[in-house]
């Protein structure tokens, strides 16, 4: 069976999001795991990053070619909680990001206050953190917009090599 | 594992949807791009949270439900949301300012709307229905964003120019009474309530309260009085314009049932 789940992550080692083709799903977070379900069968585990994302039902797709194309028979279970969050990319996905052109998140969600269980009053506590340009390296970048390209991205602009840039926030 | 009613899932389900419905009618018609996009984004947040509850509904009704068919296949006499969601996307159609599209009216309502989401959710995440905890959990990451998204723009609107903060000051006008109906249970969420797998909304009251004071005083806006109607949108009694929402989503479903692409 440890053979069995080792050619599972095998084949599916290589597989990268249908949006952002240089990170891979593990890296990602999104693949969590390969398991034996109780019926004996084998089970890959994936979790939905934001509710509406477009690329999930392609992701699921994609994941089934790949265990397809190896010979393999698994299915793929959708699994909610814990919910997906950004703290779950590796630093190796952090860093494929940035060279792609697109600020990974740099803020931790489970570091912020009650990690989101405290009872609000007022505002939720806003990002704070500096968004370094991709490009140049600056930190002396500004917020354009808080939903780029994606859900999963805000638009940001570099006030010292002018360009305009995407942020994965922290989710 | 306890498990909230139905219809409370429902309820949830049909806010979701039909103001995702609303907000996406700006999709291609935003006044600047990056609000095109923007709220192109919010509504599928909403659209995609709206899919997990009537998936987990029709997974828990059994038979030949899904989550097709109750988006689709219910009436407007069997949407459960609350009647502020369904309003078009303009005040009433008189005045200097008349437009069917008006930005005003759509941030203030997603404000005042992911303002009482933000609160609910996050009571939600330790719901004794497990699979409704873990939906409120990923949901409540993405109302974070919508709220901070539309108070941003209230503030910009309201602390903005002369018409900008009229506007603003009219959407508020416009809206706010409807929020009235946040707070008084409905059979549903009486029963979830009863079966611990939801909070008391009266016990949110204050908290969203503060929230909207807090917002509306930085936006130099004023708040109007809450008094007379309360609405019965998440009853089943809805204002004439879910009828006509429902219409333009459904009808391509109806027209094809079954169809796939």
């Amino acid at each position: 069976m440890e053979s069995a789940k080792a050619k599972i992550w095998a084949a599916l080692e290589h597989l990268t999001d249908p949006e952002i083709p240089v990170v891979t799903l593990r890296e990602l977070g999104i693949l969590r795991d390969v398991r034996v379900a109780v019926d004996g069968s084998l089970e890959v585990v994936i979790t939905p990053t934001y509710s509406g994302c477009p690329a999930m039902g392609q992701i699921e797709d994609d994941i089934r070619a790949s265990l397809a194309q190896a010979g393999i028979e698994a299915h793929v279970v959708t699994q909610l909680a814990p919910a997906w969050t950004t703290d779950w990319m590796t630093p190796e996905a952090k860093e494929k990001l940035r060279a792609y052109g697109i600020t990974p998140p740099q803020r931790r969600c489970a570091d912020e206050a009650g990690g989101g269980a405290h009872v609000l009053t007022f505002m939720p506590p806003r990002p704070t953190e500096t968004v370094p340009c991709p490009r140049c390296g600056s930190h002396n970048t500004t917020l354009t917009s808080q939903f780029g390209s994606t859900a999963c991205k805000a638009l940001y602009k570099c006030l010292d090599c002018l360009e305009p840039f995407d942020y994965f926030k922290p989710y | 594992m306890n498990k909230a009613p139905n219809e409370y899932l429902l309820h949830l389900a049909d806010n979701a949807v039909v103001l995702g419905q609303r907000v996406a009618e700006w999709c291609g018609h935003g006044p600047i791009l990056e609000e095109d996009l923007a709220l192109a984004n919010v509504s599928l947040d909403l659209i995609g949270q709206a899919r997990l509850l009537y998936q987990l509904v029709a997974t828990r009704l059994g038979g030949d439900a899904t989550e097709d068919s109750l988006a689709y296949f219910r009436d407007d006499t069997e949407f459960l949301n609350y009647t502020l969601l369904e309003l078009p996307n303009h005040d009433a159609l008189v005045g200097y300012a008349a437009s069917d599209m008006d930005y005003a009216t759509t941030i203030v309502r997603n404000f005042f709307y992911s303002a009482l989401m933000v609160l609910l959710w996050d009571k939600l995440q330790s719901s004794t229905d497990a699979d409704l905890a873990a939906i409120a959990a990923k949901s409540l990451k993405e109302a974070r964003y919508h709220l901070h998204h539309s108070a941003d723009w209230l503030v910009k609107f309201g602390d903005g120019t002369e018409e900008s903060h009229q506007r603003a000051q009219a959407a508020v006008d416009h809206l706010h009474p409807y929020t009235e109906e946040f707070w008084t249970p409905s059979a549903q969420e009486e029963a979830a309530i009863a079966n611990g797998t939801a909070p008391d909304v009266r016990a949110l009251h204050q908290a969203w309260d503060a929230l909207v004071a807090d917002t509306l005083a930085t936006a130099t806006l004023k708040r109007p009085q809450t008094q007379g109607y309360v609405p019965e949108g998440k009853q089943a009694r809805h204002s004439e314009h879910l009828s006509y929402l429902l219409g333009e989503m459904q009808s391509l479903a109806r027209a094809h049932p079954g169809a796939t692409w």
